[in-house]
Order: structure tokens, then C-alpha cells, then sequence
């Protein structure tokens, strides 16, 4: 499972990294004669209602989508890891400090910060790295800045209960320091729900990222990212199916790749392997 | 369209040569609104004739219940505290005007048992005043009489600033007496042509004085009718959840006989317009649903169903684009957009007309707005093709690309334009709206064909249209090279709408962007013109400024107008609605009936 | 225990009043004016708009509307709304009990389908059920709820008409046909939030499951010949719950806070429309009043998590 999970996303990967070398329909051709066409040899995935070629817009929005969602993932994952192992281990202020800092964030709303983080840095930002550079690193962050939490929760509790469990006693009786029994023997036990919201999150951050474009936070509107795709598509769901199916299928067969990768790192990664 | 030309257009009504219809329908076609050619017929002798307005049933009552649908839900009920055009509808179904104004510029009596007239003595001969009589026996829905004495308070409460409505700008230059109980004179401080503003339509609803009394001013927000209303309007207060729903029932003794015909009526907020039409056109769990901003080719879809039809009205909104004639990207003493500053591409004419050029406004109105808008004609230059029934503009890239070549403007290796080491690149902000990222989409591919490169940028509309002197992606603000928004005219006279391309008051710093000159144009032929418009009392003559006027801004090019918007309702089919493009969707509610 | 509750509880004031300075600071800058509308009204002179700006305090330096906003709550005034000209409080408690019923309803079908599910996929990993329990999940989480809800009104309301889709908090009928009624609203909406809600569940108690039940006590337990019901229930699950409460405390906040996208689809008046209208009417005073209490709920229920921890694994200490 693992291993063709492995194939379906580097396929996914390929597609949208070289697709756009090989089917070269522009994404922004707009073609009134041909609106919301159905799937056919002209425009194998159909087109919107301008006209414009789906397939086009699939590849190249895929490369947006892949790449926050994975992106955005790892920013979540790294500092809900890290804060919620640091929280976990050493409890008492520290702990306190941490899960302070985490309430907060869970508390914050979503959409006058988000509005504030674009005035506020935006045009610093596209000075920078550029426009699109810019929008990338700022929404990457943003959507990570958003999900680390529950990450950091999970992973404080499972530090909580293992680092009283025998294994880490025997260990600890052995003369382990600290770090070594964090890196060797705790954290490898509680990347269970890591993973699992790691894979819930690349889902996640690719929808979040289409709500952020309809906020004027994300890619110009031109620029079509899956999530976008969806949300455009769903008024014409009755109309024009095909529109919103094959972005859709493309958020799922991700998921469902990262998934199966993820279970096969999980039972890989774990000593006592059950079959 | 010169004032012998309108001379001649209003001669023609008189004789009956021009439908009424077909000169309001002119006038608004050189930016003028309805009820400004009414004013402009009643001045010339030509009367106000309101439109018949159908009504079957023979009693009142026996209709069941009416439920109305708002994306936008209603947050409150006092018609002077309205924000927007959801709370201005939601008062109306309990507050009425003296008069409101029907789709073809005629004054239609509500609480005013006739519209003033030179012939009923309304008018006085110098434009100072205007007397207005009530119509007797209108009661308020708690049994007390309707009185001068609550038109007079009416007016003391919404202008008193402190009392903060933001009807006051209507009010605050006029004074109103009392001359009987049944009779007020409203008199202006300078000769007014334009004088049915204070007391009709959208602004004009009536407050009860004996329950509003004590909360004028500062104290207006305690006020417990805020929430329960008691008007005069057809229907009695129910209920009211901020935000959610209205609910009513019908006023037994209301002024008008036989009507109302619905015996209750619940109004729901929230959603979605897409899902509003849904409801109505599509499973038909509602009767009306309100201003349906949804792509044309849907609501086709959704009125194949046969539950209902889409109605639409026309009005005075245009969708246009404005371009910056000042340089964004330059700062000057700490403001960019400068007045002091040129733009470094729009300020050759060859530029702006090119880009005149590439806005396909056909397709825009066909694949984008549909029936609920038409390519506009408004801002013509030539009155002999305004004149001709095919006023399409023109959408030409050759010639575009034509003009801008013989301009100097090459085209570089990355296909993109240059001059004098400037690149044709812009950046072309809008809100967040489908049509109108549709819209953008459309403009920049043809741009593109031509050599100029597009930057898209969208600003969710809660911070583009706020006036939050702090933040650069408000539309008065301008850093930006090109913008669009739809232009709304609150009041039906132009004279305050034209006053947004006047030099005195373009949006600075300095007046933290509060200036309503947002394009920076400027013209001192412009200003002049506008200063006199201000002082003539011939209606005609002054009409005839504001076209000039009109003519002036869009012939530089600066301003691109696109479409004419109209407002657009789904109604299902067996309720027959009344609606106006110049007064409230609701404000002929009274007559609105269910064919059995 | 005991002494450590107390602890916490007492920190959590000040960490409280530090969070609600910090939301303050932040919507008093964020972008936007709740007179903003006004802004392109030519009918209401600037001196208006600026009058309005002073009457509501828009204008004064944010801590000394920070003081007066607290001051004001402490003596139980929530605020007043620019956009409803009404009190705060009075615009929150008519929608309490609607986000309450829906969001809580779908919180508990969550559970409810998550629990048995992932326990029982996790008895049997990469057999046949937990194929398809998986494969439900991806669809479940890979599609927005803004998706999903747009879906079923298609399938429900508009081709088959069985439920409605516009939801009513105030049924005219009375007795059993209210009952029947709002369980017929309520179907879609918490249908959308639920699945979506248990599909991640469902993953997270699945992994869970899996981490115990491979752990040594587990196989010492099965070994001392307890039946395989009594092991699942007593060893594995209990343990297996941490994370589970661990995500039930984080999501009980939105139990208040609604959920924006799916009440907006479905009409529902409950506080997420509440919120996402007040935000983009910039109607301040609201905003605030509701993330505030959303962040007393969060500071509450991460609390509650902490000690019932202390509960599910009593090797957990607490200093």
C-alpha cells in the first residue's frame, strides 16, 4: 500500500511539475464558445465557465496546491512537535508558558488576524522575495501558525503518560539524559497522532489555502489552486459536475497517498510491529 | 446632449411623440437618474403620472404568510440608523414616506395625499419651498393619529448630529414647520430645484414622535422602538432576531383599502445568493428573494424549474474601472498617489484609450452579468450614437495594439510593451466578487494580446470599501494604478454624485482620504461647469450641465465605464411583486398578492 | 490533585486577562472600520462620519478602550453593537442555544461513529473494515465542509425535496411536529459538520488504539487469560482516550463558537454567523465578546483536559 501510495504521489508530482510542458493549453485562454464544456478531446478535464481549459489549470494550480499543503504540514508539525515535546518533558513554568502561548493561538479569530498579518507584512514581503515568493512564505506560515496547536496538545499528553511508563523508567534507571530519552524513547512513541494530523493537515492547508484566496490574503485570483477550483466550482455543481470533480479527486488522491505513506512510516518506524 | 436637444426630448414627451418611459430611459443613458428626468418633466409642464399598479384581491387578508429571503440578513429596524440597503428594506415593511418613486421617475404619494405641484400650490415659484399635505386618517400601529407633528419630528431627530443617523445629510440644510396638523413646509436655503429629498423614499421614512421623543441625540440608541418598530406600513411588529429574522402580521387598519394581502410575513436572513435563488427558483420554500448577485447562466438554470422568475430593474449602478492618473509608486510628502505626482503610463492618452479598447464589455455583459446588466451607454461622447439602438463600445485589440505602436510604445522580447524604459505593466485592484475576479480575467487575457501585462490584486470588501484612513487597500487610497467598483447614487439628483471628480476634493492625506475625488482627476473646465450647475434653477439647463459633465470625465478615459447593473430579484411565480430601480425593493409591499 | 487544580485555576485568570489584552490590541488594529459602509454613501458628510467615529470611542488610544471594555464586562455590560445598535450580550444569548443543539449534536454523532469505528479498525489493521473505514475517512477530511454541505442540499432538498434547507430557530408548529421539524433541519447541517468532525476522529482514536495495544501491559493482560472485551475496554481504551480527550477539549470551544462555513450554507443564526457578520461589518464590540468568551471556554477545557489525564493514566503526575 505504501509503496503504490509512493507512485501515486510522485505521479501527482511529475504531473504538475512537467504537465504544463507537455499539455500547453495556456491556463488563462478564455474561450466564451467553449464554456463549461464537458470532458472531450479538446479539454480532457472540461473547462469553467470562461471557457477555460481545466486540465491547464489543474496542472499548473497543482503545483501551488502540493506545495503549500506539504509545506504548510511540515510548519505545523515541526512547531506543535517541538513546543509540545519541550511542554511535555519539562512541565511546571515552562509547561505552563508553552500551553499559555497555545491557548492563546487556539483563541485568536482567524479572520481579523489574518486580515492584520497581510496589511502589516504583505509589501515587506513582496519586496523581499517578490510578489508570488512573498504570497507563498506568508501563507505558509499563516496556515501553520493556525494548525500547530492541536499538534502541540497531542503531543504534550502523550508525553505526559509515556515518560511515566516502564520502558522510560528502565531507561532512565540506565543513566539516559534527558534529550537522549526524549529523542530515542518517547518521541518515536507518541508520533502516532503526529502523523495522523500531519496527513488530516496537507488536506487541510490545501482547502484553507482557497479560503484564503477568497479573503484577497492568498494567490491573485487569477492563479487557480485546487481549493479554488472547488470553491468556484460549487455553484455550478448541478450544472457543470465535472468542473469541481476532477480538483476534488486530485485533494483526495493526495490524502489518500500521504495517508497510506504515513501508516507505512508509522509501522515502519515502530519496533514492535504488528501484522 | 446639449439643452436644446433635451428641449427638444421634453417638447416630444409633451406631444406625445416620446414615451415617458423611453425619455427616462434616455436621460438615464447619459447618467442621469429617473427621478431627476421626472423633476425635469414636472418643471416643463409635463405632470407626474404614476404608474397604474395592479392589484386583484378584493379584501385584505386571506394570503397566508409571505416569506422573504435576504443573503444579507436585517441587524436592525430604525430606517434612520440603516447602514445598509437590508436595514433601509427591513424598515420599510414598518415605516413609510410621504412618497416614493416609481421606475420611471414619478413621485407616488404613500402618506401625502397628493405629490405638490405648481398647480396645487405644493411649489412655491422661487424653489424655496414645498408644501406638503398628509393624508388623513393614517394611523400609527398603536391607534394614535399620524400628524404634521411627527413630520416635523422627523426631521429634528435625523438632523441632530448627535443623534447619529445617516439619513441626516437630507436633512440637514432644509427646515421643516408645521402649518397645520395635516400640512408641513419644508424650505431649502437657496433656490432647490431638486426638491423631493427630506421625507421620500429610501430616506424619507416617518418616525413616530410620541414614541421617539425622548431618544433624540445622544440617548437615540436606548430607544426600546429601535427594536419593536411602529410605523404605518402594512404589516404590525412580530418579532425580531438581529441578524437572523423579521417577523409581522398584518396591520388590520392600514391606510390604503383591501390591502394588505398576506396575513403574515417572515423575513430570513443569511446565506448565500446562490442558495437564496435556490430557494426560491429552484424548491420554492420562499416567496422573494433579494438581490440576487449571482452569475446570469445560474439563474437561467435555476428558473428552467418553473417555480419562479428572476425580475430585474433597472437603476442607476455602473460597474466601472477608474485609472489612476496619479504615480502610486511614488511617495510624496509621505502620501503616495499624490496629486502633486503623473502616472508614469496613464498619463499618455494613446495608453488610456488603448485600454478604452481592450475592456470587451460585450462579453462581459453576456457571459458575465447577463440580463442583470447592459454594456453601458452611459458617458456616451456623441449624442448621435447615443441616439441609434446599437450602442455597443467598441473592443478592438488590433486597433489597440495599433494605437500603442504608433504611440512609441514596442513591444519587448517577454512580449510585454515598453517606452522610455517603462514597462506596460499594471496593477488592477477590485473587491472580492466573482463577476467582477470574472471581469478581471477577461480584461487582462485581452491586455495581454496587446503588450500590456496585468497584475490582478482582490481586497475582501469589508477593508477595500472601509474608510480606515490607516490602511492602503482601501479604494480611497488609490496605491494602486487601476481599480473597479460599482458606482451607487444614493440620492437621485446628480449634484452630489458629480462632485467626486471635482479638484477641491480629491482624496489626500491631508483630508485622511475622505475626499470623494478618488481617481485624482482634475479639470478646471470641470469645476467651473460643476459651480455653476450648483446655482441654476432650470432644471433642464442644469441637466444639461451634469451630462456635459458626464461627458467630460469618460472622454478623457480615465474612467471606463462597463455595465449598467441592474438590481435583480427572484419572485416565485404566483406572487406578484412591484418593485422600482430608484426606491426600495420592498416599498410597494402593501400591494404585493398571491394569484389563487 | 486537588491542590493542583486549585493551581491552575488561579493561574488561569491572569493568563485570561492576558489573552483578552492581546485579542483587544489585535482587532483594534486589524484593518477595517465599522463605518465603513458610510464611506461610500455621499449622502452622509464626512463631519458625520467622523461625529460617529467619537461617539463610539472609535478614536481613543487602544489601552484606554482596553481598560473601559474590561471595567464594563466586569460589571457585566458586554458592549454595544455598531452594526445592531443594540446590547452585545442581548445579540449572543438568542443564538446560543441553536449553536449549542447543532454543533453539539454533531460533536456527539461524531463520537459516536469515531469511537466504535476506530477502536475496531484498530483490532483488526489493513483488514477489509479497517479498508473502508479509512478510505471513508480520506473523503471525509479531503472534502470542505462548504463542499459537502453544497452537496447534500443538492441531492436532499433541491432533487428529492425531503428536507428543508433554509434552517428556522423558531418552528411555528407546536408538540410533536416541532420535534419532528427540527430534527428534519437539523439533519443536513449536522450531518456535514459530524462526518467531517468523526473522519478525523476516526483516524486519530484508530491510531491511538494502535499505539496501546501493541504495549507490553496489553499482551501481559491478554496473557493472564482476561477476555479480549474486558482487555479492549479496561487497558487499551483507557489509555487510548488521552488523545481523544486531548481533541474533544479542543473542540468543545466550538461547540459555543459554531461553525462559520456550515451555518452561513445552511442559514443556521447561531454564533458563527453571528461572528463571521460582525467581522466583516467590522462590528467590533461583538467580535470581541465572542472570542473572548471562546477563549475562556478554551482556557476552561484544556484545564479539564490536563486533570482528567491525571484520571484516564493515574501514573501521571503533576507538580
Amino acid at each position: 500500500m505504501a509503496v503504490a501510495s509512493v507512485v501515486i504521489l510522485a505521479a501527482l508530482t511529475s504531473a504538475v511539475l512537467l504537465g504544463p510542458f507537455i499539455w500547453r493549453v495556456p491556463i488563462n485562454e478564455i474561450d466564451f464558445t467553449a464554456r463549461l464544456s464537458a470532458p472531450g478531446w479538446q479539454h480532457p478535464f472540461g473547462t469553467d465557465d470562461l471557457g477555460q481549459d481545466l486540465l491547464a489549470r489543474m496542472l499548473y494550480g497543482g503545483r501551488i496546491s502540493l506545495a503549500v499543503g506539504f509545506a504548510a504540514m511540515v510548519v505545523a508539525i515541526i512547531a506543535g512537535t517541538l513546543i509540545g515535546a519541550i511542554s511535555g518533558i519539562s512541565r511546571g513554568s515552562v509547561d505552563a508558558v508553552l500551553m499559555w502561548i497555545t491557548d492563546l493561538f487556539l483563541a485568536l479569530p482567524q479572520l481579523p488576524l489574518l486580515l492584520l498579518v497581510i496589511y502589516l507584512f504583505r509589501d515587506f514581503l513582496k519586496n523581499l522575495v517578490g510578489p508570488e515568493g512573498g504570497v507563498f512564505i506568508l501563507i505558509v506560515l499563516v496556515i501553520g501558525a493556525f494548525r500547530w496547536m492541536p499538534v502541540a496538545r497531542l503531543v504534550r499528553a502523550q508525553f505526559l503518560s509515556l515518560r511515566e511508563k516502564e520502558f522510560v523508567e528502565a531507561a532512565r534507571a540506565l543513566g539516559a539524559t534527558t534529550p537522549r530519552l526524549v529523542v530515542r524513547h518517547i518521541l518515536p512513541n507518541s508520533l502516532g497522532p503526529v502523523i495522523v494530523a500531519g496527513t488530516i493537515d496537507v488536506a487541510a492547508a490545501i482547502i484553507a489555502e482557497s479560503t484564503l484566496s477568497f479573503l484577497g490574503l492568498g494567490f491573485p485570483p487569477d492563479i487557480p489552486t485546487w481549493g479554488r477550483l472547488l470553491f468556484d466550482a460549487k455553484d455550478y455543481l448541478d450544472i457543470a459536475p465535472h468542473w469541481a470533480l476532477f480538483a476534488g479527486a486530485a485533494i483526495f488522491l493526495t490524502v489518500l497517498a500521504i495517508n497510506f505513506i504515513g501508516d507505512g512510516l508509522r509501522d515502519a518506524l515502530d519496533p514492535r510491529k504488528v501484522m | 446632449m446639449k439643452e436644446r436637444e433635451l428641449r427638444d426630448l421634453i417638447a416630444d414627451v409633451k406631444t406625445g411623440r416620446l414615451s415617458r418611459r423611453a425619455f427616462v430611459q434616455r436621460m438615464i443613458a447619459v447618467g442621469l437618474t429617473a427621478p431627476m428626468a421626472g423633476m425635469m418633466l414636472s418643471q416643463s409642464g409635463v405632470a407626474m403620472a404614476a404608474t397604474a399598479i395592479p392589484y386583484k384581491p378584493a379584501k385584505a387578508g386571506g394570503g397566508g404568510l409571505l416569506k422573504l429571503l435576504y443573503w444579507q440578513a436585517i441587524t436592525l429596524l430604525n430606517p434612520h440608523f440603516a447602514i445598509g440597503t437590508k436595514d433601509q428594506e427591513g424598515s420599510r415593511i414598518f415605516y413609510e414616506p410621504l412618497a416614493g418613486w416609481d421606475g420611471e421617475g414619478n413621485l407616488v404619494p404613500v402618506l401625502a395625499a397628493e405629490i405638490p405641484s405648481k398647480e396645487n400650490d405644493g411649489l412655491s415659484e422661487d424653489g424655496r419651498s414645498v408644501v406638503w399635505k398628509l393624508k388623513r386618517g393614517v394611523k400609527w400601529h398603536d391607534g394614535k393619529p399620524l400628524t404634521a407633528d411627527d413630520v416635523v419630528f422627523t426631521w429634528e431627530y435625523a438632523r441632530t448630529p448627535e443623534t447619529a443617523t445617516v439619513t441626516i445629510g437630507s436633512y440637514k440644510d432644509v427646515k421643516v414647520e408645521k402649518i397645520d396638523d395635516f400640512t408641513v413646509r419644508v424650505s431649502f436655503a437657496k433656490p432647490t430645484p431638486y426638491w423631493a429629498d427630506a421625507f421620500v423614499g429610501t430616506y424619507g421614512m416617518i418616525i413616530p414622535k410620541h414614541l421617539f421623543a425622548d431618544y433624540i441625540g445622544g440617548k437615540s440608541r436606548d430607544a426600546p422602538t429601535n427594536l419593536k418598530p411602529v410605523g404605518t406600513g402594512p404589516y404590525l411588529f412580530v418579532d425580531f432576531k438581529p441578524g437572523d429574522l423579521v417577523l409581522a402580521k398584518r396591520n388590520p387598519d392600514y391606510h390604503v383599502p383591501n390591502r394588505p394581502h398576506f396575513d403574515t410575513l417572515e423575513v430570513k436572513g443569511g446565506g448565500d445568493a446562490v442558495s437564496a435563488a435556490r430557494a426560491v427558483l429552484q424548491t420554492g420554500e420562499y416567496d422573494y428573494a433579494w438581490n440576487m448577485l449571482v452569475e446570469d447562466e445560474i439563474l437561467q438554470r435555476l428558473e428552467s424549474a418553473g417555480k419562479g422568475t428572476v425580475r430585474i430593474t433597472p437603476s442607476g449602478n455602473v460597474e466601472f474601472i477608474m485609472l489612476n492618473s496619479t504615480d502610486p509608486a511614488v511617495e510624496v510628502d509621505g502620501e503616495r498617489a499624490s496629486r502633486k505626482t503623473r502616472h508614469p503610463l496613464f498619463s499618455d492618452p494613446a495608453v488610456r484609450q488603448a485600454i478604452g479598447l481592450l475592456i470587451d464589455r460585450a462579453s462581459i455583459e453576456k457571459f458575465i452579468y447577463g440580463r442583470a446588466g447592459v454594456a453601458t451607454a452611459n458617458f456616451l461622447n456623441n449624442p448621435e450614437r447615443f441616439r441609434s439602438k446599437n450602442t455597443k463600445f467598441e473592443f478592438n485589440i488590433e486597433k489597440a495594439n495599433a494605437i500603442l505602436e504608433a504611440a512609441g510604445w514596442k513591444k519587448g522580447a517577454d512580449g510585454v510593451r515598453a517606452k522610455d524604459g517603462k514597462a506596460l505593466k499594471f496593477v488592477f485592484q477590485t473587491s472580492i466578487n466573482a463577476p467582477r475576479q470574472k471581469t478581471q480575467a477577461i480584461v487582462k487575457q485581452a491586455c495581454q494580446k496587446a503588450g500590456i501585462d496585468v497584475e490582478l490584486k482582490s481586497v475582501v470588501g469589508s477593508v477595500f470599501f472601509s474608510s480606515d484612513t490607516a490602511n492602503p487597500d482601501t479604494y480611497p487610497h488609490f496605491y494602486c494604478d487601476a481599480q473597479m467598483y460599482n458606482t451607487t447614487m444614493p440620492q437621485a439628483d446628480p449634484q452630489i454624485f458629480m462632485n467626486q471628480y471635482l479638484s477641491w476634493e480629491t482624496a489626500t492625506r491631508e483630508n485622511k482620504w475622505q475626499g470623494r475625488n478618488v481617481s485624482r482627476w482634475q479639470s478646471k473646465e470641470y469645476d467651473e461647469i460643476y459651480k455653476q450647475a450648483e446655482q441654476e434653477l432650470d432644471a433642464v439647463k442644469r441637466a444639461a450641465m451634469y451630462i456635459k459633465l458626464n461627458e467630460m470625465v469618460v472622454g478623457d478615459n480615465y474612467i471606463q465605464p462597463i455595465i449598467s447593473r441592474a438590481r435583480v430579484a427572484a419572485v416565485k411565480g404566483s406572487v406578484t411583486a412591484h418593485f422600482s430601480g430608484w426606491d426600495n425593493d420592498l416599498w410597494q409591499l402593501a400591494s404585493w398578492y398571491r394569484e389563487a | 490533585m486537588g491542590k493542583y487544580t486549585v493551581r491552575r485555576l488561579v493561574i488561569a485568570l491572569p493568563s485570561l486577562l492576558g489573552i483578552s489584552l492581546i485579542l483587544f490590541v489585535l482587532l483594534a488594529l486589524a484593518p477595517g472600520d465599522p463605518f465603513g459602509e458610510l464611506a461610500t454613501n455621499s449622502n452622509i458628510p464626512p463631519e458625520i462620519r467622523e461625529a460617529l467615529r467619537v461617539k463610539f470611542g472609535i478614536d481613543d488610544p487602544i489601552l484606554i478602550r482596553y481598560v473601559r471594555w474590561l471595567i464594563a464586562m466586569l460589571h457585566g455590560d458586554w458592549g454595544f453593537s455598531f452594526a445592531s445598535r443594540i446590547n452585545v450580550d442581548q445579540l449572543i444569548l438568542q443564538r446560543v442555544p441553536t449553536t449549542l443543539f447543532v454543533v453539539g449534536s454533531s460533536q456527539i454523532l461524531a463520537l459516536a461513529i469515531a469511537l466504535p469505528v476506530g477502536v475496531y479498525a484498530a483490532m483488526r489493521p489493513y483488514s477489509i473494515f479497517d479498508q473502508i473505514a479509512n478510505t471513508m475517512a480520506f473523503i471525509g477530511f479531503s472534502l470542505p465542509t462548504f463542499f459537502t454541505g453544497l452537496l447534500l442540499i443538492l441531492i436532499f432538498s433541491v432533487n428529492l425535496g425531503w428536507l428543508p434547507f433554509v434552517y428556522r430557530a423558531d418552528i411555528a408548529a407546536t408538540g410533536w411536529q416541532w420535534y419532528w421539524e427540527s430534527f428534519k433541519q437539523a439533519i443536513m447541517p449536522v450531518a456535514v459538520l459530524g462526518l467531517f468532525q468523526a473522519a478525523s476522529y476516526t483516524r486519530y482514536v484508530r491510531s491511538a488504539v494502535l499505539d496501546v495495544i501493541r504495549l507490553d501491559y496489553v499482551t501481559t493482560a491478554r496473557s493472564k487469560g482476561l477476555n479480549e472485551a474486558k482487555v479492549i475496554i479496561k487497558h487499551v481504551v483507557r489509555n487510548a482516550l488521552i488523545p481523544v480527550v486531548t481533541l474533544v477539549a479542543l473542540q468543545m470551544p466550538a461547540v459555543f463558537g459554531g461553525a462559520i462555513v456550515t451555518e452561513q450554507i445552511f442559514r443556521i443564526p447561531g454564533i458563527g454567523s453571528l461572528l463571521i457578520t460582525a467581522i466583516l461589518a467590522n462590528d467590533t464590540p461583538v467580535i470581541m465578546a465572542v472570542t473572548f468568551v471562546f477563549a475562556c471556554l478554551v482556557v476552561v477545557f484544556n484545564l479539564m483536559a490536563d486533570i482528567i489525564y491525571g484520571w484516564l493514566d493515574p501514573r501521571i503526575s503533576y507538580r
